[in-house]
């Protein structure tokens, strides 16, 4: 069988030679128009004037647009209808398109889209999170609480209690490749889309209102994206959006990219969070009650963000269970970039949040960390008393204990962390840090209706297959992942299984690729599909040879009907002239999923990830400048369907989260304009950034719940080993004094030496 | 402007070309090679890295940010260039593929260009070769154990002799649509005498020498460059030369011959050049316009001004010289008259006491924070001179004087350090931006004399050289 081999990624040799087609390589009709926005320089206002005659003027353009004149809707918002696609009056942020220029290349475009004159009535920005708590600037009514057992009683019983606030940065998606959308326009009106995005059809649905179309009328095409992280769940619909307008005014194909700068300054990031705490505990570290509050900065319009603080709020726990918990959600809206999903989806924030908690509680009772984690974890499976998360759905596929002891002893944590204390001792300047946390990550999309997904798999008369699904293929190798299973389920090998681009009019009504589903959801859609065809040529050959079905069976590419083998062509040749169907769609939904996310209670998860992660560190405690040393990760993709791309998952994830909570600074000035719009500025890890010793290895056991041959969905979890860095640096500043060091993130060097001073203090 | 180069093994002959056409877009838009990729278009993320070979090698450059003009005369090998004719793939390219060193793919064909450079070149440091190619979905580990893997490989036969022959050169000379009445626009000299003449009665023009900077008038401020001079063919401007006392740096000598050239005498020195930028930077910034361009924070002034260099400057058939720090008057001014350019730079031999600390928020190729060059003589215990320079702390790269004086005549002590680090800030009053803040900046600025103090009694201060 194809699943769980390590085969490399479909477009491995493209990608090496360079042929693999993004959006920006697809050969364009000759004419083909480019686009570029005018974007807003101030964060807050009203447009009281707009003169583009300069714009208009400019060499090569050929359209230029405001508001005004977009035929129909002016909306690229995923869900609030409250994004318009030109600004009308008001201007949100600081990067906001207010007009679009159409032109014959895209320097022509880019250029032209600096030279117009608008005049805007500037208000004071709500910039910060304080700011927008001040003037009640806010998403929902008020914040959403979650709880279960008593916090405020806990706490006042509590041994001991301790309070404190850890900041949370934002984080810039950086994929290589830059929001991108082309499209074609087509007769009668409609419009064919290429765009880099995870959501097909989103982005048909928001061309289809734009051009006041029925969705039937728009087709959206990706082959692929050069990353996407969240980032392309919702943020490339402008893009297409535009391109479509353009397109059907010119009648001519037109184009979009993002110049990196704009890309940076006009689409939204992670989350960045404040998290205030107060916690109660035994002389265990055991903890009694937590109260935590989180503050959410979701920019200026609605975006994502009210399941990514739900997610943030569900996360809270992470691995620990807590008996008496309140959570406190505060969704603040400011003059800043629509935050949107990036990689873990508030998860990460949340789950930063309790290993902060865990770190304070160790250090005021001198503890290894490690044993104040273990002490509050949820029990491993079976376990004799139910547990249940803070929204009161049961654990019950625990095994991050046994997980903990695997990686403790592989990454002989005991005899480190010894050593490395020995050796802070003996050095004055340098100071070594070493930490292991878990990860408990839910899996399903918690809007409960886009658990679902379709596929159409054709199996053509000389046996080769055609493959398509509503996932998109960004990196993750989701379609190898989903290629293998489909040849798995016909017994041949995978390079039969030709990979087709994702399209709205192959499969219609697909979620996005997000929430790390994309194999769950679509590898068995597919392997419906495939078994669905398989099954009608079972019944075709049983009939034929008269044996019973059972003495039907695909393996090796062969099929083997009761005593004799033929090859799978044949068998798919004679079924052909038999007139048997040999093309079928598939669906799959997630089962036993429901919950009511206002009062945070149910089962949203099908099942949970887990995995932990042990990171060494070295600081200098005269500047702060830090390095990860060593990483050791044992994680959870169930049984893998091909474990080479989870390990890769992993790998990068890991480096992706540990960048999130170090040199990945993201800064507004005091006008609310970001600072950091380039890779000049801002620092995603370079390559000597991974650690020096880099130990990946998979935990191998079923998944219990049913998934796509018991795997795991693999790719956000990941992410969260990361925090490991984060809390090995506090590790390591506690070496430098007896106080708490107070690290906030990013742990910039700036962060590590002021945590630094601060346990002197 | 008319040039000539190899690509991808062809003889490419160009006419009438813009000169601040970039060679990525010339690939992509107008050769349709839509391999090599743009992910910044300001030679940060080196997606678009290409091959350029020449008389002096091999190297990889930032193709976004490399102006036409550059290639002249060179031999450019794109990631389509990297397989055989037959198809089988180059060493780099296959051990990708087997390692799993691509997930999107998008960064691929430039880490495949660096890495098969890297291994023409013989070169094995793949942390330091690929500092300049980001990757955001791997987290790097599959691509190094790809590179490690090709170690051993051999040399595809197809780029074994990939410098351009002789006689395949184009003059470079200007296309002259008025049949020469007017003095060209646009020139790319082959002396420079003719530079000189040609820049003193052109005096608006603007040099372009590695073009890491000026890439990004053009790329990203859509900035009118005027008549431009293209510096890339004097050879009389480039090299170091031993000229007895001290050592003669003509001014289109690049960061990474600088950091090979200093790399016995001033292993710091090297050691913080290797982090001046990425290696495609490196090979294509020269120390004359690192120190032309002025910027407060180029790595390379400070660490001149405190080992004492001289800056020569030319204008016509003047020439004049000055110490390096005195060039720098205020933010973007400098002591440059109307075409005078920088020839050289002298820096004079001296036993290694120099110490040069770049901080910035990521090691590799980052713009830094802080600075910090400081090089302390002592006889005996007794500090007898100090020449202590920063950049990121004021306007221009600048000498901490009052510091330097604390120091002088005192004993090598950390009661010396600690009054001069009170000193320093009397010296520099520096600002916050996205880099650091002016209080972080001051105290790392005050921790690095602490530093050298350290660092000379032994004690372990280099992140670097600790292991788990």
């Amino acid at each position: 069988m194809s699943v769980a081999k390590p085969l490399p990624h479909d477009a491995a040799r493209l990608h090496v030679t360079g042929a693999a087609r993004y959006v920006d390589d697809i050969p364009t009709p000759s004419g083909t128009l480019h686009l570029a926005f005018g974007l807003s320089t101030c964060a807050a206002g009203t447009i009281t004037g707009i003169d583009l005659s300069a714009v208009q003027d400019a060499p090569g353009v050929v359209d230029v647009l405001v508001a005004g004149d977009l035929p129909f809707a002016n909306d690229v918002s995923p869900s609030n209808h409250d994004e318009p696609l030109l600004a009308t009056e008001a201007v949100h942020y600081a990067g906001q398109p207010i007009f679009m220029v159409v032109a014959t290349s895209h320097l022509a475009a880019r250029r032209a889209a600096r030279l117009g004159q608008v005049d805007i009535d500037q208000t004071d920005p709500i910039l910060t999170i304080e700011q927008a708590l001040a003037a009640n600037s806010r998403f929902e009514d008020g914040p959403r609480i979650y709880q279960k057992g008593d916090a405020a009683a806990g706490l006042k019983k509590a041994p001991q209690t301790l309070n404190g606030t850890i900041n949370i940065g934002g984080q810039e998606h950086f994929y290589l490749e830059g929001q991108a959308a082309l499209t074609l326009p087509q007769d009668n009106g409609d419009m064919v889309v290429h765009s880099s995005t995870q959501h097909p059809t989103e982005i048909q649905h928001k061309v289809a209102e734009a051009l006041g179309l029925p969705m039937h009328a728009v087709r959206v095409e990706t082959r692929r994206m050069g990353g996407g992280f969240g980032g392309k769940e919702s943020q490339g619909n402008a893009l297409a959006v535009a391109c479509a307008v353009a397109a059907a005014r010119t009648g001519r194909a037109c184009k979009m990219r993002y110049d990196r700068d704009d890309d940076m300054i006009i689409t939204g990031k992670r989350h960045d969070f404040r998290i205030d705490y107060t916690v109660g505990f035994d002389p265990d570290g055991r903890i009694t009650a937590l109260d935590f509050t989180h503050y959410t900065r979701c920019g200026w319009s609605m975006d994502l963000s009210l399941p990514v603080a739900d997610r943030a709020m569900l996360h809270a726990d992470n691995a620990y269970h807590l008996d008496n918990i309140r959570i406190t959600s505060h969704r603040l809206r400011t003059n800043t970039q629509s935050a949107t999903a990036f990689r873990g989806f508030g998860g990460p924030q949340g789950i930063v949040g309790i290993e902060r908690v865990i770190d304070h509680i160790a250090l005021h009772l001198n503890a290894d960390p490690l044993a104040v984690r273990r002490v509050n974890y949820y029990a491993d499976a079976p376990c004799d008393s139910v547990q249940t998360t803070p929204y009161h759905q049961p654990v019950t596929d625990g095994i991050i204990n046994t997980l903990t002891d695997r990686l403790v002893e592989t990454s002989d944590y005991t005899a480190r962390r010894a050593a490395i204390r020995d050796w802070n001792a003996s050095q004055p300047v340098l100071k070594r840090g070493i930490a292991l946390t878990p990860v408990k990550f839910g899996i399903s999309f918690t809007l409960t209706h886009l658990n679902q997904a379709g596929a159409l798999v054709h199996v053509y008369q000389d046996g080769s297959i055609q493959l398509n699904h509503g996932g998109t293929e960004m990196g993750q190798g989701l379609f190898q992942k989903v290629a293998q299973v489909a040849a798995s389920r016909f017994g041949v090998d995978v390079s039969l299984v030709k990979i087709t681009a994702t399209d709205t009019g192959k499969v219609p009504n697909t979620s996005a690729t997000a929430a790390s589903s994309g194999t769950d959801l679509n590898g068995m859609a597919v392997q419906a599909a495939c078994d669905t065809i398989r099954d009608r040529i079972t019944e075709h050959l049983a009939k034929l040879h008269q044996v019973s079905p059972e003495a039907v069976t695909f393996s090796g590419g062969m099929v083997t009907v009761g005593n004799q083998k033929i090859t799978f062509a044949d068998a798919v040749a004679s079924a052909y002239v038999h007139r048997v169907s040999l093309s079928s769609t598939g669906y799959y939904k997630t089962p036993d999923i429901e919950w009511d996310r206002i009062a945070g209670r149910g089962q949203p998860f099908f099942y949970f990830a887990y995995g932990a992660a042990v990171t060494e560190v070295v600081i200098d405690t005269l500047t702060g400048e830090n390095r990860i040393l060593r990483a050791d990760i044992l994680h959870d993709a169930g049984a893998s369907l091909n474990p080479a791309l989870d390990i890769g998952q992993i790998e990068g994830g890991y480096v992706q989260g540990a960048g999130w909570l170090t040199t990945e600074e993201l800064v507004w000035d005091d006008h609310g304009t970001l600072k950091t719009h380039a890779p000049s500025t801002y620092k995603i890890p370079a390559c000597s950034d991974r650690p020096d010793v880099f130990n990946v290895a998979l935990w191998d056991h079923s998944n219990p719940a049913q998934t796509v041959y018991r795997s795991k969905a693999v790719g956000e979890p990941p992410l969260m080993l990361g925090i490991s860095a984060a809390m090995a640096l506090s590790d390591a500043v506690s070496a430098c004094g007896p106080g708490y060091g107070d690290l906030q993130t990013p742990a910039t060097a700036e962060a590590v030496l002021a945590a630094v001073l601060k346990t002197r203090a | 402007m008319d040039i000539t180069f190899r690509l991808n093994g062809e003889v490419v002959s160009l006419t009438g070309i813009s000169p601040t056409t970039t060679l990525l877009d010339w690939l992509r838009e107008t050769r349709h090679l839509t391999g090599t990729k743009e992910g910044c278009n300001e030679g940060d993320c080196g997606a678009c890295s290409v091959m350029i070979s020449d008389e002096s090698g091999h190297r990889a450059l930032n193709g976004c940010i490399l102006f036409l003009p550059q290639i002249n005369g060179k031999s450019v090998t794109t990631v389509e260039g990297l397989s055989a004719p037959d198809g089988t793939l180059h060493p780099v390219q296959q051990t990708m593929i087997d390692h799993h060193g691509s997930q999107c793919g998008f960064c691929t064909p430039g880490f495949a260009v660096s890495m098969a450079t890297a291994h023409l070149n013989g070169t094995t440091d793949h942390d330091t070769q690929l500092a300049g190619n980001l990757c955001r979905c791997t987290g790097y580990a599959p691509i190094i154990r790809a590179a490690k893997a090709a170690e051993t490989q051999p040399v595809p036969q197809h780029l074994k002799n990939l410098r351009i022959p002789n006689g395949q050169k184009s003059s470079g000379g200007p296309a002259q649509p008025d049949g020469g009445r007017q003095p060209p626009h646009h020139i790319q000299p082959a002396t420079t005498d003719d530079l000189a003449h040609w820049y003193a009665a052109n005096p608006d023009a603007t040099l372009i020498a590695g073009a890491t900077d000026v890439g990004l008038w053009v790329t990203k401020q859509f900035r009118d460059l005027g008549a431009t001079a293209f510096l890339n063919r004097i050879d009389d401007l480039r090299g170091i030369t031993d000229a007895g006392d001290h050592w003669r740096i003509g001014a289109m000598t690049t960061i990474a011959d600088l950091e090979a050239h200093f790399a016995s005498h001033h292993p710091s020195l090297a050691t913080m050049l290797r982090r001046y930028g990425s290696a495609q930077v490196r090979n294509a910034a020269t120390i004359g316009g690192n120190i032309a361009n002025g910027s407060p924070i180029g790595d390379g002034s400070p660490a001149l001004i405190a080992m004492g260099a001289k800056l020569h400057l030319r204008q016509g058939d003047t020439r004049r010289t000055l110490p390096l720090e005195d060039f720098f008057i205020a933010y973007g001014k400098q002591d440059r008259r109307p075409g005078e350019f920088v020839e050289a730079i002298t820096v004079p031999k001296q036993p290694d006491t120099l110490r040069c600390y770049k901080l910035s928020k990521r090691f590799d190729q980052d713009i830094s924070a802080v600075c910090g060059c400081i090089n302390i003589t002592r006889d005996g215990d007794i500090i007898t001179d100090a020449r202590i320079a920063f950049g990121g702390m004021a306007g221009t790269p600048k000498r901490a004087s009052r510091t330097e004086t604390a120091l002088h005549g005192q004993p090598f002590t950390a009661p010396t350090m600690h009054r001069a680090m009170e000193a320093l800030a009397l010296d520099f009053q520096p600002l916050s931006d996205m880099r650091a803040s002016a209080s972080y900046r001051l105290q790392t600025a005050q921790n690095m004399l602490l530093r050298y103090l350290h660092e000379a009694d032994g004690v372990q201060t280099d992140l670097q050289q600790v292991t788990a």
